[in-house]
């Protein structure tokens, strides 16, 4: 099996955990093959969360942008508000089929742990989500819904107190309880086998994007968009088009306060190739390899890395990946608020903002796609923090 | 023969694992001073990395906050130069996360530790699926690479893991982080035997070493002995307790 993209990925992890990973890698493997794992995993998408989501038409933004007909596939419709729902369901199921009773996740807006503790619900299974301090801070709507859920979530205190440490500390817990414990990794990162399993399972974007372009508009789009944080929505709205040359994958990145100012999560645009979490991949880091924090208004993208598949499709330029600053952002939050009536999460508006940016360069005949990957409930104290501070009318 | 196998010839040694640098430079030099003048034969210098993810609460503090510091691998090779000229014949492995060695350069690493006198790298997050990248340049420069077995690690992987290398095995007791534990797991007798049976390599036990009672118990079985947390725990009250420390633990492999 490759566990490798050219030279990213791989399995860098400490001993103990290898056996963990082989029986993750086994049981996919298994339930890919088991048409009943299959079925499952569809009627629960339909039925529970909520598919396929749809893909709207932007009009009021794209008359504002001057060019490109902009669509929206809207996965903050999904059941949880947010795409990471796709992904929790799959490896709920694949612990349920391991035998493991309890599942673990590292979280950054809270979106991921929260479609953990969702399906933990669902199964009947025990849950604990570890969250960095600062994070449960700024998304604290999130850490109640997973209260509600049932889940425990453990408030993470050391480093920067963000995601890339609250995935230390799942990977440590996991370190000393896989036998009895599934790790449900939220993004398209960690080792192999994780960035293959989260892409797979969050391929049903790509797929349902592409077939629903094509019904719509008799074509494939020019250009699809999505939010890079680590990548996990990119990478399944990627999936549906990495066969088709002619369609732009473009990811965008939390440009912070901008690249030059050091304070931004930008992997791929801003680091250097890394080892961490378990994979050979961009990081934000200094002269001696140690890990920088990380600057972003939305805590999804807070990440100092990026999956390994991403840095391979941005080395082999299949993918090009750009820089949206904060301030872009928010501008872009408003917009599709006052414009179309949907409040985006604060990461995935990075992604409007980058198609903002691209539509009037296409023209009318232009075709954009926007991976809205959630809702922007859970944003609100931080839209207005951040307008306060920087003398903006709420 | 080399050092690390001129050791483990003469006695079951004791192996001090410490952060380099913590809790200050100063600090740091005296307390492994103090470690080999009371009885450690090899010790273990932890490069401090931001993010010590396979490490428990003691040496991922020690790690984090000398990392913060700004103390770096440069530093940590200036401590095993200045050990090297002080101690001719303790063993010195370097242990590492990746992220230092691979930014330093594998190759230019290699080659600075072969001319300072250091035995070995000891990969934290390096398993057997990735370790030729690394194995490689320890092998041109004449350095161990040690490998690790944990409880979970099954026979036929153990065979392939200890397959070609050289130095010790270090077998990890106890699944989960590094730090003291009270005593060690039920069947850590058996599994070490196994490990054993399965390598002509000596096998040092690790995690978990917190007193004189579980050093002893752990020699029963190993090759030799190693403290980790348990002497970076010592040495942030003070040297001499470092010291003392050593000394217990000394004092029960004899």
């Amino acid at each position: 099996m490759n566990t490798h993209y050219g030279i990213y990925g791989g399995q860098y992890v400490a001993e103990t955990l290898t056996g963990a990973l082989r029986e993750l890698e086994k049981a996919y493997f298994d339930a890919k093959q088991d048409p009943a794992f299959q079925a499952e995993l569809d009627d629960l998408l339909r039925n529970y969360v909520g598919r396929e989501s749809p893909l709207y038409f932007a009009k009021r933004l794209t008359e504002h942008c001057g060019g490109a007909r902009i669509y929206l596939k809207r996965e903050d419709l999904n059941h949880t508000g947010a795409h990471k729902i796709n992904n929790t369901i799959g490896q709920a199921l694949l612990a349920r089929r391991m035998g493991k009773k309890r599942l673990i996740a590292e979280t950054g807006a809270g979106m991921h742990g929260v479609a953990t503790a969702t399906v933990a619900a669902l199964f009947g299974m025990e849950c604990e989500v570890f969250m960095g301090e600062v994070d449960v801070a700024r998304q604290a709507p999130n850490v109640d819904r997973m209260h509600a859920l049932g889940a425990k979530v453990r408030s993470i205190k050391e480093g920067s107190r963000t995601l890339k440490d609250a995935m230390n500390a799942a990977l440590r817990e996991w370190t000393a309880t896989s036998r009895e414990t599934f790790y449900l990794i939220g993004t398209a990162a960690g080792p192999y086998p994780y960035p293959m399993i989260v892409k797979d399972f969050q391929s049903v974007i790509g797929k349902e994007t592409r077939r629903q372009c094509l019904d719509r508009c008799g074509r494939l789009p020019d250009e699809v968009v999505a939010c890079v944080g680590g990548g996990s929505n990119a990478i399944g709205m990627f999936a549906g088009f990495l066969d088709d040359p002619g369609v732009r994958l473009v990811g965008a990145e939390a440009g912070g306060l901008g690249i030059e100012s050091g304070k931004h999560a930008a992997s791929i645009n801003g680091g250097r190739v890394g080892i961490l979490h378990g994979m050979k991949a961009y990081f934000l880091q200094d002269a001696n390899g140690q890990m920088l924090d990380t600057h972003s208004v939305s805590a999804g993208l807070d990440y100092s890395g990026v999956g390994p598949e991403h840095c391979y499709l941005a080395d082999t330029k299949r993918a090009a990946y750009t820089v949206v600053t904060d301030e872009e952002a928010v501008a872009a939050f408003d917009l599709l608020c006052r414009l179309e009536g949907i409040i985006p999460a604060l990461e995935s508006s990075h992604a409007v903002a980058q198609a903002v940016k691209d539509a009037p360069a296409l023209g009318p005949d232009g075709i954009i796609v926007v991976n809205l990957s959630g809702r922007g409930d859970k944003d609100m104290d931080n839209i207005k923090t951040y307008k306060v501070n920087h003398g903006q009318d709420l | 023969m080399d050092r690390i196998s001129d050791i483990f010839a003469s006695k079951k040694p004791l192996v001090v694992f410490t952060t380099a640098g913590y809790p200050d430079p100063a600090r740091s030099e005296e307390g492994i001073v103090a470690a080999i003048e009371n009885g450690a034969d090899i010790i273990e210098l932890g490069v401090p990395f931001s993010d010590p993810m396979a490490d428990g609460p003691v040496i991922a503090a020690a790690s984090q906050q000398t990392a913060e510091r700004g103390y770096n691998i440069n530093d940590v090779l200036a401590l095993a130069g200045r050990i090297r000229a002080k101690f001719p014949r303790v063993g010195i492995i370097l242990f590492s996360y990746m992220n230092p060695m691979l930014h330093f350069g594998y190759e230019a690493l290699c080659a600075e530790l072969t001319r300072i006198g250091v035995d070995g790298i000891l990969p934290v997050d390096l398993p057997l699926e990735e370790r030729a990248e690394l194995l490689g340049p320890c092998r041109e420069h004449g350095l161990h690479m040690i490998p690790l077995v944990s409880p979970l690690t099954p026979p036929e992987r153990i065979r392939e893991i200890v397959d070609g290398m050289t130095g010790f095995v270090y077998y990890i007791n106890v699944a989960g982080v590094t730090g003291a534990r009270r005593g060690l797991p039920a069947d850590y007798p058996r599994l070490m035997e196994q490990v054993k049976s399965l390598t002509s390599l000596p096998v040092a036990s690790g995690f978990g070493i917190a007193d004189a009672e579980t050093a002893k118990q752990a020699a029963a079985h190993a090759d030799g002995v190693i403290s980790g947390s348990g002497f970076v725990k010592a040495l942030a009250s003070g040297v001499k307790e470092a010291g003392d420390f050593v000394r217990t633990l000394a004092d029960a492999l004899r």
